[in-house]
C-alpha cells in the first residue's frame, strides 16, 4: 500500500479477496494437508472409527479454545480454563446426590463465577489478566483438590454418561455440542455489537473508550463466556470418562492457547476468530492421531506440537508481516 | 472554493462582534508533574468559523485540545459551550457535547471495517440483537458520501492508507451532530492532493455553521483556511487576530514571543576536525541524499518541522534504520550497521522520546546512566557497584540532576531531570559526537535553560553536538551552523549568527511546490 499515487486506490478486488481468504484460513490448509499426508501413511487414518475419534479429540481441547478466543481478541489471556475443567468436572459428580440437573448447573454456574471474577479484577483492578487468571488458576487447583483430595470421583448417576455415548451416526453427541457451541460464539464475534465491540477493545481499546464503548462490559462478558466453555468442558470430560479428578485438565490452558495462536488470532488482541481456532483445533488433533498412528514415541508428539507452531508462526509473520506490525 | 471574497461576505467581518460565541473557554490551567502545560488560556469560537491554533511545541495546543475532547480534565478555568458548562468526564461526554478531535495519531480499530468504524459505540441491531449489516453500510455511505469520500465502507481499516483512514475518522465525526471539530496537525502525513481534499472538507463543515479549531504549523494552511488565529506561548493565549488582518512575520513573531539567547556567533571553534561527514545518505520513505559535516566543538542545529525525516536522519546515523549513502568517521569510511557500531565510534543518541527509547522508566537514575557503559564497568563480567556509583555522582554533578536518591524510579522525577539522566547516561560514555533530538521537549522553560547550558559546555570542551529541533529559538540559540529539512531532503544551510527565524521558516516551509512524491506511509 502505498501513498505515491495522489489518486484514490480502487477498493479490493475480487482476487484479493480471495488471497485474503487464503491467508485468514491458512490453518485449514494445514489441517488439510496434515489428513492428507496422515492418510497416504497409514491406511486406517480416513477410517469412520478414526475420523470419529479425531473429532472426539478435538472436543476438550476445543471447547476451551472457543471460549478463549474472543478473551484474546479483546486483548487480555484466561490461564484458568484448566482448573476450572477439574473444579467443575468434580463439582458435577460430587454433587450428583443432590440431582443431576443440580449438579450440571451448580458446574456451569461456577465456570461462569470464575470467569467474571477474573474479569472484575482485571477492569475494575487494572491488573493484567495473565497475573490475575495466573492466580486463579493456582488457587482453584489448589482448592479442588483440598476439597476433593488426590482421588479420583466415578459418576454414580449413569445418565451423564449415557449422554455422553449417545451419538449421531459415527458423530459422538458431544461433537455435535462442540460444533453448535462454536458456531454460536463464532456468530456472536461476527454479527453482533458485543462482538464488533470485542475487536475494536482489542485493536485499540483508547479508540473503543473514546467511541463511549462500555468497554469493561464486554471484556467481563468474555471472561465469563470463557469460564462457561470451561464449565462445559468439565462436565463433558466427566460425562466421557464416567468419572471426576482435581487433576482434570491439567495443561489444557496452554494446548487451547496454542490453538488459539496458531489460529490466527492475534495475542495483542484486535484479530482473530473462531473459524481459525476451529481449524486450528483440527489440525493439532490430526497431527497427534496420526503420529500416534504412526507409532510415533507419545513424548515426541509435543516437540512436534511445538516445533510446528512456531514453524506457523514465522510462516504469519513473513506472509502478514505488515498487518503484523500494523497491530503492534 | 476559499475565495476571500465570498468569506468576507458571508461572515469574515461580523465575528468579532456577531455575539455569543458557540464556545468560551476561561483561564483554563493545567500542571503535569514537574511541567505547567497550561497557564491560563482564553479562547473564543464562534460557529461557522475556522480557528486556527498556532505555538510551537510544548506552547500547549495538544493538552488543551485534549480538555476540550474530555481526555484529561483541567485544573482551574471554566468552559462554556452554547451558554452552558461544558465539563466532560471522558471522550463520550464530549462527542455527546458534539464536540469531537480528530486525532494526529489514528483513533480507529485497524481489524473493522470501515462502516463499523464510523459508528462504532452505536452498531445498528435488528430485532435479533444481530448487527444490522445493510443498514450499517449504507448509513456508512452516506456518511461518507456526505463528507465526498469514496470509501468502500465494508473495506478493512487497516487496509487503507494513512489518509483514507483519516477520512474515515473525519466522516464519524461528520455521521453525529457536531458543532465542534478539532483537528491536531491533520495534514501532517498527507500528500497535497489529500491534503486539499482535506479542505474541502472543512470548507463544507464550515458551511454547516460547525465551528472548526485547526492546528498547524503550517503558515500557508492556516493563512488559507481561517477566519482567526489565536497563538498559544508557554501555556497562555498571547493574542487573537483576525486573519484577514494578520500576516505571518506578526504570527511567527507572537509564536517565539521571547527574546531570544543568541550567542555571539564564535569563530575559533571551525578549526576543529571534522568529525563525521555524511554524504548521500539516502532511506526510502523517510529522506534521501542527505550530505553535512560536523566538527569537533560545533553545535550544528537540523531543524524542521515533524515529519521532515529529522528523526529518522538521527536513527540512521546511530545504526537503528537501514541507509545508503557514505560515512566518513574522522575521515575514514565507517558502516553502522547497529547502535552497538556507533557507539564503539564514539555517537551517543538522546532520543526524540525519552520516555519510550531512553529510559528504562521503573529504574533508579543510577541503573539508568550504568546501562550504556555496563561494559566499562564491569570486570570479570560482575558490576563493579563503587565505580557505577562514582561515574553516577561525577554526572548529577556535572549535570545538576536533582533526584532524591540513585535509586528513585526515574518515572517519577521531572521531565528535565528525566532528560538529565538520558544525557548523563550518553555522556559517560565519553562520546565524540552527540545527537540531541529534540533535547527540551515536554520540560520546563528553566530546565530548558539548564540543558542548553550543559549543551554549550560540551561543545566548549570539543564535543561534536548535532541538535535536532523543531523549536526555533533553541535551534538559533545554540547552533554554530544551521541545516533545515523538509521532506526528506536538506534545504538550506545557515551560519548561527547570521540567520533569523524568517530564513529558517522560508526553508522548511515554502518549498511545497517542488517538494518530492510522499514517501509511503506504511514505512
Amino acid at each position: 500500500m502505498s501513498l505515491a499515487t495522489d489518486r484514490l486506490q480502487p477498493s479490493a478486488t475480487s482476487f484479493d479477496g480471495l488471497k485474503t481468504f487464503i491467508r485468514s484460513n491458512s490453518v485449514w490448509l494445514l489441517a488439510l494437508a496434515l489428513a492428507v499426508f496422515f492418510s497416504l501413511q497409514s491406511a486406517f487414518f480416513l477410517t469412520p472409527f478414526n475420523i470419529s475419534n479425531v473429532l472426539t479429540q478435538c472436543v476438550f481441547v476445543g471447547l476451551l479454545a472457543i471460549g478463549m478466543t474472543p478473551v484474546v481478541i479483546s486483548g487480555n489471556i484466561d490461564l484458568s480454563v484448566g482448573a476450572v475443567v477439574g473444579l467443575t468436572a468434580c463439582i458435577v459428580v460430587a454433587l450428583q446426590p443432590y440431582g443431576l440437573g443440580v449438579a450440571v448447573l451448580a458446574a456451569l454456574a461456577a465456570g461462569v463465577l470464575v470467569g467474571l471474577v477474573n474479569g472484575l479484577i482485571v477492569e475494575k483492578m487494572g491488573i493484567s489478566s495473565f497475573i490475575v487468571t495466573l492466580a486463579m488458576m493456582s488457587g482453584i487447583r489448589g482448592l479442588t483438590f483440598l476439597a476433593i483430595g488426590d482421588i479420583s470421583l466415578s459418576s454414580t448417576d449413569d445418565r451423564l454418561n449415557a449422554f455422553a455415548m449417545l451419538a449421531i451416526g459415527p458423530i459422538s453427541i458431544v461433537v455435535v455440542l462442540f460444533a453448535g457451541l462454536a458456531a454460536v460464539v463464532g456468530f456472536v464475534l461476527r454479527f453482533t455489537p458485543h462482538g464488533r465491540n470485542t475487536f475494536a477493545i482489542g485493536g485499540n481499546r483508547s479508540a473503543a473508550v473514546d467511541a463511549g464503548i462500555a468497554v469493561s462490559r464486554h471484556v467481563i462478558a468474555n471472561f465469563a463466556l470463557c469460564g462457561l466453555m470451561a464449565a462445559i468442558c468439565g462436565i463433558a470430560m466427566a460425562a466421557n470418562l464416567g468419572a471426576a479428578a482435581p487433576s482434570f485438565g491439567r495443561d489444557y490452558e496452554l494446548l487451547a492457547i496454542t490453538a488459539v495462536v496458531l489460529g490466527g488470532t492475534r495475542l495483542q488482541g484486535g484479530k482473530g476468530g473462531v473459524t481459525g481456532t476451529l481449524g486450528a483445533v483440527l489440525a493439532l488433533a490430526i497431527l497427534r492421531n496420526g503420529l500416534n498412528l504412526l507409532r510415533v514415541s507419545p513424548f515426541y508428539i509435543p516437540v512436534i506440537v511445538g516445533v510446528v507452531l512456531i514453524i506457523a508462526l514465522v510462516l504469519d509473520r513473513q506472509v502478514n508481516g505488515q498487518a503484523m506490525r500494523h497491530g503492534e | 472554493m476559499l475565495d476571500r471574497k465570498v468569506d468576507e461576505d458571508r461572515s469574515r467581518e461580523g465575528f468579532a462582534a456577531a455575539g455569543e460565541p458557540l464556545m468560551r473557554i476561561r483561564g483554563i490551567a493545567k500542571a503535569f508533574p514537574g511541567v505547567r502545560a497550561l497557564a491560563g488560556v482564553n479562547l473564543d469560537v464562534f460557529a461557522g468559523e475556522v480557528h486556527a491554533l498556532c505555538g510551537e511545541n510544548g506552547a500547549g495546543k495538544s493538552t488543551l485540545m485534549k480538555i476540550l475532547a474530555g481526555g484529561i480534565r483541567p485544573d482551574a478555568g471554566e468552559i462554556l459551550h452554547s451558554g452552558a458548562a461544558y465539563e466532560p468526564k471522558n471522550p463520550r461526554d464530549a462527542r455527546n457535547g458534539g464536540v469531537v478531535l480528530i486525532h494526529q495519531e489514528m483513533s480507529l480499530a485497524p481489524d473493522l471495517s470501515v462502516a463499523e468504524n464510523i459508528f462504532l459505540g452505536s452498531l445498528p441491531c435488528k430485532w435479533n440483537g444481530m448487527i444490522d449489516r445493510r443498514k450499517l453500510n449504507d448509513d456508512a455511505e452516506r456518511a461518507l458520501k456526505a463528507c465526498g469520500y469514496d470509501i468502500d465502507p465494508a473495506a478493512r481499516v487497516g487496509d487503507l492508507p494513512i489518509a483514507r483512514q483519516q477520512m474515515v475518522e473525519i466522516a464519524r465525526a461528520a455521521a453525529f451532530p457536531c458543532s465542534v471539530v478539532i483537528f491536531d496537525e491533520p495534514t501532517a502525513t498527507l500528500t497535497e492532493a489529500e491534503a486539499e481534499s482535506l479542505f474541502r472538507t472543512i470548507e463544507r463543515l464550515r458551511k454547516n455553521n460547525v465551528a472548526i479549531i485547526y492546528i498547524s504549523h503550517k503558515m500557508k494552511e492556516i493563512f488559507r483556511l481561517s477566519d482567526r488565529i489565536s497563538v498559544l506561548r508557554d501555556g497562555e493565549t498571547q493574542a487573537t487576530l483576525r486573519t484577514a488582518d494578520a500576516d505571518e512575520a506578526q504570527v511567527m513573531s507572537l509564536m517565539i514571543g521571547r527574546t531570544l539567547d543568541r550567542r555571539q556567533a564564535s569563530t575559533w571553534k571551525f578549526a576543529g576536525n571534522e568529525v563525521l561527514t555524511v554524504s548521500g545518505l539516502s532511506s526510502p520513505g523517510a529522506f534521501e541524499d542527505v550530505g553535512f559535516s560536523i566538527s569537533e566543538g560545533e553545535i550544528l542545529g537540523l531543524y524542521g518541522l515533524v515529519g521532515a525525516g529529522r528523526s529518522e536522519l538521527a536513527e540512521a546515523i546511530f545504526g537503528l534504520r537501514p541507509a545508503s549513502g557514505t560515512l566518513l568517521w574522522r575521515g575514514r569510511p565507517v558502516t553502522v550497521r547497529h547502535p552497538r557500531d556507533a557507539v564503539a565510534l564514539g555517537i551517543g543518541l538522546v532520543p526524540e522520546d525519552r520516555k519510550k527509547q531512553g529510559l528504562v522508566l521503573g529504574a533508579g537514575g543510577r541503573e539508568n546512566v550504568i546501562l550504556a557503559n555496563l561494559a566499562r564497568l564491569s570486570a570479570w563480567g560482575l558490576l563493579r557497584r563503587t565505580r557505577a556509583a562514582a561515574l553516577y555522582s561525577e554526572f548529577t554533578e556535572r549535570l545538576r540532576l536533582r533526584s532524591p536518591s540513585p535509586t528513585t524510579a526515574v518515572v517519577t522525577l521531572s521531565g528535565g531531570n528525566q532528560q538529565k539522566v538520558v544525557l548523563a547516561k550518553w555522556l559517560a560514555t565519553d562520546p565524540r559526537l552527540l545527537i540531541l533530538d529534540e533535547p527540551t521537549r515536554g520540560i520546563d522553560v528553566g530546565a530548558k535553560d539548564e540543558v542548553y547550558k550543559i549543551i554549550r559546555e560540551l561543545a566548549a570542551n570539543g564535543m561534536a553536538v548535532l541538535l535536532i529541533s523543531s523549536e526555533m529559538p533553541e535551534v538559533l540559540g545554540l547552533s554554530d551552523r544551521i541545516v533545515t529539512m523538509h521532506h526528506g531532503r536538506l534545504t538550506g544551510e545557515f551560519k548561527g549568527g547570521e540567520v533569523g527565524e524568517e530564513d529558517l521558516i522560508r526553508a522548511v516551509m515554502s518549498t511545497d511546490h517542488n517538494r518530492p512524491a510522499k514517501p509511503p506511509a506504511a514505512a
